[in-house]
């Protein structure tokens, strides 16, 4: 404490009295005069040489004055720039493979925190969490969904009572909004909240009011919008006056009460929303059991945990269990049985935010971050190469330092200071690149009605990351050689030639450590890339190109039948248009709808078959081979539940899957098969036509049984366009056709049906090319490395490389000795970094598809690409020691 | 001078500072040469303060905001650089002065004690 204060003092003494060296001699002088009085007064002469004595004290006086050490330092910082700019190409390429990693890791990081670690801006965002509930999918997989429904919520708000307050927090939607004014309406993202969550968000307005509890009380009857900051800004200007505007959401007008406050943007990470409306003005769905459209948000009252909570939901959802597992027929499949004991209800922090972004992309963006902080270590490695090779020309100049009394420390510290320096130029390089590469890669991932929208704002805690990389990436790439440096004896330097001790050591460890680090980003590059190359090359079943895909919502209203044919009728006369067809929606757009389904006299199948509404023509429309049969005929129906519940039986075309695991590859058209419409009740379907395998929901999925049945004339459709000439050409008009055809429609999506496709290889298309990128760059970055400290020891080898080709020792002799070990080193390292990757790839495998971490061409891939690097950079390295002419480097001691 | 050179050296950092704030709350203003001149003369010459010593001393306690320092003529009517007590000068002394007399009385009670 004591020496912490002094030091303040000290420091805070040298800015308050800054006093001249003429001052202080002055002082010295008069003092020296006032002796030199005295002594004359005392009849004796002047005892001391005075010049001395006055130099010796101002020198301990000008210690006193300032802080010696700062002065050094200063010192230091100009002498290591020096050395820095002194050999500029060395610098420039040290500043800019190190800016690059540096970059890219700030990048990365800047993602990270963006997406799953930035505490939401509310009051107490630890106590926070969100309800999931765990269960095994189709591939018995372990997954979770977090989309709850309405009745359920009310059944747990009675059920928890004033443990806790339980939030409904509405999934961020897409929602054509037209403000007043406004010709074209525009996308906006809407998240429906319950009236206590921003009470217990502790937020406030910063214009009007937010809504309340007493906003949120009858289904309807609260037309009634808050903003978010960045919308009203975005959009009305931060217009205080916005508060009593209406907004027309299609046939809905709410009114704006008020504008949330600065820097909230919702509740989801990635999905930044621009308005929030009371839930109970989402009127459809609050009576549906199954329409999972909100999270449920908790947060417990105080001195309750949130496990208590748990327990009580999780004590609900085995009554469920229950429940559901009396519905079950006394036959049914253990798969179905064992899924639905499954499921188990768990609390998740929540602190950060929940989202489907968060979900989808968390283990992606935890490989990225590795792969880019191991391109960051090895990008320390070159450079700490680098330096050990400055090191090792500047002993001499170190050895003279020690000479002179100068102590270790001092020269570990002049090396930090320089690695400093050189790290603090790649930090702002690092940061340009960061500054661009960060929205670039939000960018990559959005599309047009799903966008990211990321905060992205630089803070304190990036800049605190920063800080911290600079300070880290010093000490990696900086200490060792330091210390090595600093590690001189005068004498051994100053002697001419003298064998160079423990130098190889270091760098036969670095360069090994950077294969190893470089194999296994190599490694996991190319597990990602293979992954994207199969995906994307996956046969389908059904042709994309040249369709248009119109997804739409008609009013649930009685409308009688015909009114999607109507619509389809009126597209199909419509010139550029080759066939069209309706389907319950696209496929590949990721929705499933599963029952189960028997055949007379064979066993129940484990698992439920897979369902799709369509039209007459849609076979044809996305060209699906009809292999036998017919096509679904106008007029005919699925098999389903009527209006008094009772069972309905239908007809259906069904796929290759379905016909080999119901008829054993049999034919299936003309027989039948029941169907469960609900739970317990079953309509038979007859089979009419045999169709091709086609992917369904996901290219992920492995094709399963499947059955297409007719197509409903109300609600929700997509309509299926196969377009004569470019679809997105196409896109404009038919939107004007729909528009005057089926005026009530809303259409919600069009898109092509590659589009579709490609959205689905988003996440993997992303991983494949960053990965890649990094590779390359590791690569490139290792090569170098390697080449460099080749290149080193054969100039420092030059004498005895020398004597031994003047004794007569081979070429091949030659390059051996030069390359042997250093090889060895990359052997040694290429082991150890596969064994990592395959490790690595542990963690890795949900995001695999079709690749293996130990098939034999992921693990060979790698290891020709390191190979071929390390030759391409021994070579020239190689052929100069080869060239060594002994006579002049002998002669030349 | 007997025994002067031991003296001088077992100056320590912290009685050097006590002393010259003692000395400058006794007599006032002064300069470098009188403090060390009053020094030498109270202690009978064992303790004699070189340059080196006595001004990176009074300099410390300037800029610990102790003592303040500023150019004056002295009464021959010769220029000289004064140092006074500030006002938290005279709260260290008087801390300092009964951490001292504390410590002498323990020192003493140990020594001749009981």
């Amino acid at each position: 404490m004591r020496t912490l204060r002094e030091w303040l003092d000290r420091l805070l003494g040298t800015l308050r009295t800054r006093r001249a060296d003429a001052d202080l001699e002055a002082e010295l002088q008069s003092h020296l005069a006032f002796a030199a009085a005295a002594a004359a007064a005392a009849g004796a002469g002047s005892g001391k040489p005075q010049a001395a004595a006055v130099t010796q004290a101002m020198d301990a006086v000008r210690d006193r004055r300032g802080l010696p050490w700062l002065h050094a330092l200063s010192a230091d910082v100009v002498f290591g720039w020096r050395q820095l700019v002194s050999r500029p190409v060395v610098s420039v390429a040290a500043i800019l493979s190190l800016g690059l990693a540096i970059g890219a890791t700030s990048a990365v990081f800047r993602l990270v925190d963006a997406v799953l670690l930035r505490p939401l801006p509310v009051a107490a965002p630890d106590r926070l969490a969100f309800a999931v509930t765990w269960y095994l999918d189709a591939q018995q997989r372990l997954d979770y969904y977090d989309s709850w429904d309405y009745p359920t919520y009310r059944r747990y708000v009675a059920l928890v009572g004033d443990r806790s307050d339980l939030l409904l927090v509405g999934s961020s939607s897409l929602a054509e909004v037209t403000p007043r004014g406004a010709l074209q309406p525009e996308r906006v993202n809407k998240q429906y909240y319950s009236g206590n969550v921003f009470g217990v968000f502790g937020l406030q307005p910063a214009v009007g009011r937010l809504f309340g509890p007493t906003d949120d009380l009858t289904p309807g009857g609260h037309p009634v919008v808050v903003l978010a900051f960045d919308y009203w800004q975005r959009r009305f200007g931060g217009d205080p006056q916005v508060v009593g505007t209406p907004l027309r959401f299609g046939g809905q007008i709410l009114e704006v009460i008020g504008v949330a406050p600065e820097g909230f943007t919702g509740t989801e990470p990635g999905r930044a929303a621009d308005l929030f409306v009371p839930a109970l003005m989402n009127v459809e769905p609050l009576d549906k059991p199954g329409w999972g459209w909100f999270r449920l948000w908790i947060r417990p009252r105080d001195g309750v945990t949130v496990t208590s909570v748990e327990q009580l939901l999780q004590a609900d959802q085995l009554r469920e269990q229950r429940e559901a597992l009396a519905l079950l027929p006394p036959d049914a499949p253990p798969q179905r049985i064992a899924a639905i004991k499954s499921r188990r209800v768990e609390l998740q922090p929540a602190g950060a935010g929940a989202s489907a972004p968060q979900k989808d992309f968390r283990r992606p963006l935890v490989v990225l971050a590795s792969l880019v902080g191991v391109m960051l270590l090895i990008a320390c490695v070159n450079v700490a190469n680098l330096q050990n090779a400055q090191a090792l020309a500047r002993r001499r100049e170190m050895a003279l330092r020690v000479s002179i009394g100068a102590g270790r420390w001092r020269l570990v510290r002049l090396m930090l200071v320089e690695s400093a320096l050189l790290a603090m130029c790649a930090a702002a390089v690092g940061t340009a690149f960061a500054w661009w590469a960060a929205p670039f890669v939000v960018s990559q991932l959005s599309t047009a009605d799903d966008p990211i929208r990321l905060a992205l704002g630089l803070d304190w805690r990036s800049l605190a990351f920063g800080l911290g990389l600079i300070a880290g990436v010093t000490a990696l790439f900086g200490t060792l050689p330091a210390l090595r440096a600093s590690a001189v004896t005068p004498i051994d330097a100053l002697k001419s030639g003298g064998r160079v001790t423990g130098h190889r050591r270091l760098t036969h460890g670095l360069i090994g450590a950077q294969t190893a680090f470089c194999v296994f980003v190599v490694f996991i590059a190319v597990l990602l890339v293979a992954t994207f190359a199969r995906l994307a090359t996956y046969p389908l079943g059904f042709r994309p190109e040249r369709v248009l895909v119109v997804e739409a919502d008609a009013p649930p209203s009685p409308e009688g039948p015909g009114r999607w044919a109507a619509a389809v009728e009126a597209v199909r006369a419509m010139p550029g248009v080759e066939s069209v067809a309706l389907a319950g929606w696209p496929l590949l757009r990721g929705n499933r709808w599963r029952a189960d389904v028997r055949a007379e006299g064979q066993p129940p199948q484990p698992d439920p078959a897979y369902f799709l509404r369509v039209s007459p023509q849609f076979f044809a429309t996305m060209q699906l081979p009809l292999l036998a049969g017919r096509d679904i005929r106008a007029g005919e129906t699925a098999a389903e539940i009527d209006a008094q519940t009772r069972p309905r039986d239908g007809v259906a075309v069904v796929n290759e899957s379905f016909a080999k695991a119901y008829f054993d590859g049999r034919s299936p058209v003309g027989e039948r098969v029941s169907v469960e419409v609900r739970p317990r009740i079953r309509a038979t379907v007859e089979i009419v036509g045999l169709v091709g395998d086609a992917v369904y929901a996901t290219l992920r999925d492995p094709i399963r049984p499947t059955l297409y049945v007719p197509a409903r004339q109300t609600g929700t459709a997509a309509l299926l366009v196969r377009t004569a000439g470019d679809p997105e050409a196409f896109a404009p008009t038919l939107r004007r056709a729909l528009g005057q055809a089926r005026p009530d429609a809303h259409i919600r999506l069009i898109a092509t049906q590659t589009e579709l496709i490609n959205r689905q290889l988003l996440r993997e298309r992303l991983l494949a090319k960053l990965s890649g990128f990094v590779a390359v760059v590791a690569l490139l970055l290792s090569a170098i490395g390697l080449y460099g400290v080749l290149h080193h020891a054969v100039i420092l080898q030059q004498r005895p490389i020398g004597i031994r080709m003047a004794l007569g020792a081979s070429a091949g002799h030659v390059v051996r000795t030069v390359t042997g070990s250093l090889l060895a080193a990359v052997a040694v390292g290429s082991g150890i970094g596969l064994g990592g990757g395959v490790l690595f790839g542990r963690i890795l495998e949900d995001l695999l598809f079709r690749v293996s971490t130990t098939d034999l061409t992921s693990l060979v891939a790698p290891l020709v690409v390191l190979a071929v690097a390390a030759v391409v950079a021994a070579l020239p390295p190689a052929l100069r020691a080869v060239r060594i002419d002994p006579a002049r480097t002998l002669r030349a001691e | 001078m007997p025994n002067g050179e031991g003296a001088k050296a077992e100056v320590l950092q912290g009685t050097l500072d006590l002393m010259v704030l003692q000395t400058l709350d006794t007599l006032g203003a002064q300069h470098g040469y009188a403090i060390a001149a009053r020094l030498e003369q109270v202690s009978s010459g064992a303790i004699q303060l070189n340059m080196g010593t006595l001004y990176p001393g009074l300099m410390r306690l300037e800029q610990r905001g102790l003592v303040k320092g500023a150019w004056g003529t002295t009464d021959a009517n010769r220029k000289a650089r004064f140092y006074v007590l500030t006002a938290a000068g005279r709260r260290e002394l008087a801390k300092e002065r009964e951490a001292w007399d504390r410590m002498a009385g323990i020192m003493n009670a140990l020594l001749r004690g009981a």
